[in-house]
């Protein structure tokens, strides 16, 4: 497929259309996701996803296991072609600016675009304030005050005032959810327009989850957010939008309808939609 | 067997255990067999909790007195047997021989006495925990036996002031004082040269090599993890013809320490490579994977991440890797080829070592050469001591129990820094 670079259409003043090499903070940025398929060695399994994500809001991708829900966030930010086999068609659009246009590189686009895991994944061998900034020391950017940024973005997380005295400590001494906390300000650390976040909550109890669904809540007016859920009632209370994804039998996945979560979830226009939101089947 | 039929069958006298509690009837058990149940009065403080006694000991730790009269009796009874059928019976002789049968009437005896005196199935547990243990116990034996043998033969005859200061120039074997007059410390230096030498030279193409098969993974490694695993089996002497035949017959080279640590390198790289490669692989993925989704680049994520992760683990392999060839001899012999003068320059001429000093003196007629290739043997073990000691402290997980002062990578950590060199960004802004 021919692949297009977009006239310099910038959103806003702080918007440059080459958004790689400069490093652009704070503003949430939207994406466009326009005939998105993927393949894994071969196998076709996400089919023309066209999907748009809000600017400042959140969109929670909801579907059974193995339908490309996954995949297609892994798309977002450049984290599926790390998988050896996998490949992809389709434009993803950064505020206009195609991130697999030519030019661009993963490296940038993940600073703009950054994800949260399933699992907490603190880095084992850094305190918890040098993974909060990890994400600068990885691109070499000396941040103005350290211990600002720190501290900021660990509130943000809504963890600072369980870790401001002991930011020293080794990130692998918290628990599960701080773990995940801290995830989510050494994500914000790096001031991504778009956070990404894959289950964030399916291997936490329900109090932390509560606590990062706050979260995820409290930081939406700074970075749009998409998340990964499988939890009907997580979609229902965090997001503003939904994309209901399923692969039939021996089918790609597919988006089968997407729109605001209150009508998603209260009238969907498609009876899989209504079977999935209210527990009928996957 | 019903717990009835244990008892019928059980000779008079005989501690029959059964793992059913079923031969005590369950209402009328007038005292508890555990503390926990709370006194009745309310003057003082229930009694602290005791643990229960079980019918039948499970845990091989369980070892009451009566297990030991058994072990004990079987040890001795083994004993007699053996001594009257090895040696009035039948005409054998022999230590090694005597011990092997004894050990094996032992082992048989064991079951028997445990058979009939607490259960078949306890019996054959018994045989293979002593089978275990003592196995245990003759590893720890013999190491100890060669500790203790050689600090037994070293330590009484060392001229402390002498064998870290002095060579062995002006060495004859008539003078009454050789002891004093003569040391091993030119092969100390020696010793510590190459493997300084070595580990420099070796230890990054291990660490890079190993990063080769794990992180990159890229064309041809399984080949290249073959051929390291097969290099690991390389004997230690043709390694050095290996360097004698291309670097000191061909004149690139001559003798010297640096030739010696070049064939020390072909020991080291194989060995480190494989403990490294099998540290980064338990790195789990995920960090990858977050490192990269925060936008590092692949070389940033093994140097920031995967590393520091694994820090404690490419140190002990790397301190493992070296008490790997401070005491390799065979690759020395035609490389260092040894020298009894100190020789501070590794680069030029023969140079001593450890193992060559205990190689070349301890086959010599002169009882006080004898003495100090035990001397030099004393000092090689304890500097393997050291480095396994030192091994463990640095295996530790980085950070255990306390808080760390500052949140600065490597700050206080000086082992890190002679092994892992510090990242290009710190350099710069220091």
């Amino acid at each position: 497929m021919t692949t297009t670079l977009p006239p310099a259409a910038p959103t806003g003043p702080g918007h440059p259309a080459q958004f790689t090499g400069t490093h652009v903070l704070g503003e949430p940025g939207q994406i466009d996701a326009e005939g998105v398929c993927a393949w894994f060695s071969g196998r076709l399994v996400l089919e023309t996803v066209n999907l748009v994500m809000e600017q400042s809001k959140v969109t929670a991708l909801i579907g059974p296991s193995g339908c490309g829900k996954s995949t297609f966030l892994r798309i977002l930010n450049r984290m599926h072609e790390v998988v050896p086999g996998a490949q992809l068609a389709g434009e993803v659009r950064l505020d206009g600016v195609d991130i697999y246009g030519p030019g661009q590189r993963a490296m940038e686009t993940r600073r703009h675009i950054g994800m949260v895991f399933q699992k907490p994944n603190p880095f084992p061998a850094m305190t918890i304030a040098e993974n909060v900034l990890a994400g600068l020391k990885f691109s070499r950017i000396s941040p103005a005050n350290r211990d600002d940024l720190i501290e900021e973005s660990l509130t943000k997380g809504g963890l600072w005032n369980e870790v401001k005295d002991r930011l020293g400590e080794l990130g692998g001494a918290l628990s599960g959810g701080q773990q995940q906390r801290l995830c989510i300000a050494r994500s914000l650390a790096v001031k991504p327009r778009v956070l990404l976040m894959d289950e964030p909550c399916s291997a936490l109890d329900p109090t932390s989850t509560l606590r990062i669904e706050q979260t995820i809540k409290e930081i939406a007016n700074e970075v749009t957010v998409v998340i990964v859920t499988h939890n009907m009632q997580q979609a229902q209370r965090v997001s503003d939008y939904c994309a209901f994804f399923l692969a039939e039998e021996n089918q790609p996945g597919r988006v089968i309808e997407a729109g605001r979560t209150e009508m998603i979830f209260g009238e969907p226009t498609d009876q899989r939609t209504f079977d999935y939101v209210n527990g009928q089947f996957g | 067997m019903t717990p009835d039929a244990a008892t019928q069958t059980a000779p008079e006298g005989v501690l029959v255990r059964t793992t059913s509690a079923s031969t005590q009837s369950f209402p009328a058990r007038p005292t508890p067999d555990t503390g926990t149940v709370p006194s009745t009065d309310d003057t003082g403080p229930p009694a602290p909790p005791r643990p229960r006694r079980l019918p039948s000991p499970i845990r091989p730790s369980d070892f009451g007195t009566p297990d030991i009269l058994i072990l004990l009796a079987a040890a001795f009874s083994a004993l007699c047997l053996v001594w009257i059928v090895f040696y009035q019976l039948t005409s054998l002789s022999g230590g090694l021989g005597f011990l092997i049968c004894w050990y094996l009437v032992f082992l048989g005896l064991t079951w028997f006495g445990t058979a009939q005196f607490v259960e078949r199935q306890v019996a054959t547990d018994r045989v293979v925990a002593v089978v275990v243990v003592s196995a245990a116990m003759l590893m720890v034996g013999i190491i100890i036996f060669i500790v203790g043998w050689v600090t037994y033969k070293a330590v009484p005859t060392i001229h402390w002031s002498a064998l870290f200061t002095k060579d062995q120039k002006v060495f004859q074997a008539a003078d009454p004082n050789a002891l004093s007059n003569n040391g091993v410390f030119h092969a100390i230096i020696g010793t510590f040269e190459q493997v300084m030498l070595a580990v420099l030279m070796g230890v990054p193409f291990a660490v890079a090599t190993a990063i080769y098969l794990n992180e990159v993974r890229g064309f041809g490694s399984r080949t290249v993890r073959t051929v390291v695993t097969a290099m690991s089996g390389t004997p230690s002497v043709v390694a050095g013809v290996f360097i004698y035949s291309m670097l000191i017959l061909t004149h690139v080279l001559n003798y010297s320490g640096f030739a010696a640590s070049l064939a020390l390198v072909v020991i080291l790289l194989p060995s480190v490579t494989r403990v490294v490669e099998e540290v980064l692989r338990v790195v789990p993925s995920g960090l990858r994977e977050a490192s990269q989704a925060l936008g590092a680049p692949e070389w940033r994520t093994v140097w920031s991440v995967v590393l520091p992760t694994a820090r404690s683990g490419v140190v002990t392999a790397v301190l493992l890797g070296v008490a790997r060839i401070v005491g390799e001899t065979a690759p020395l012999l035609f490389t260092a080829f040894g020298s009894q003068v100190i020789n501070w320059n590794a680069f030029s001429k023969d140079q001593g070592a450890l193992p060559l000093v205990i190689w070349s003196d301890v086959r010599q007629a002169q009882p006080v050469l004898i003495d100090l290739a035990f001397q030099a043997a004393f000092v090689l073990m304890a500097l393997v001591l050291i480095l396994f000691v030192l091994a463990r402290l640095f295996s530790r997980p980085r950070g255990r129990g306390g808080k760390r002062r500052k949140a600065r990578p490597d700050e206080d950590d000086f082992m890190a820094r002679i092994f892992i060199p510090v990242p290009i960004e710190e350099s710069e802004s220091r």
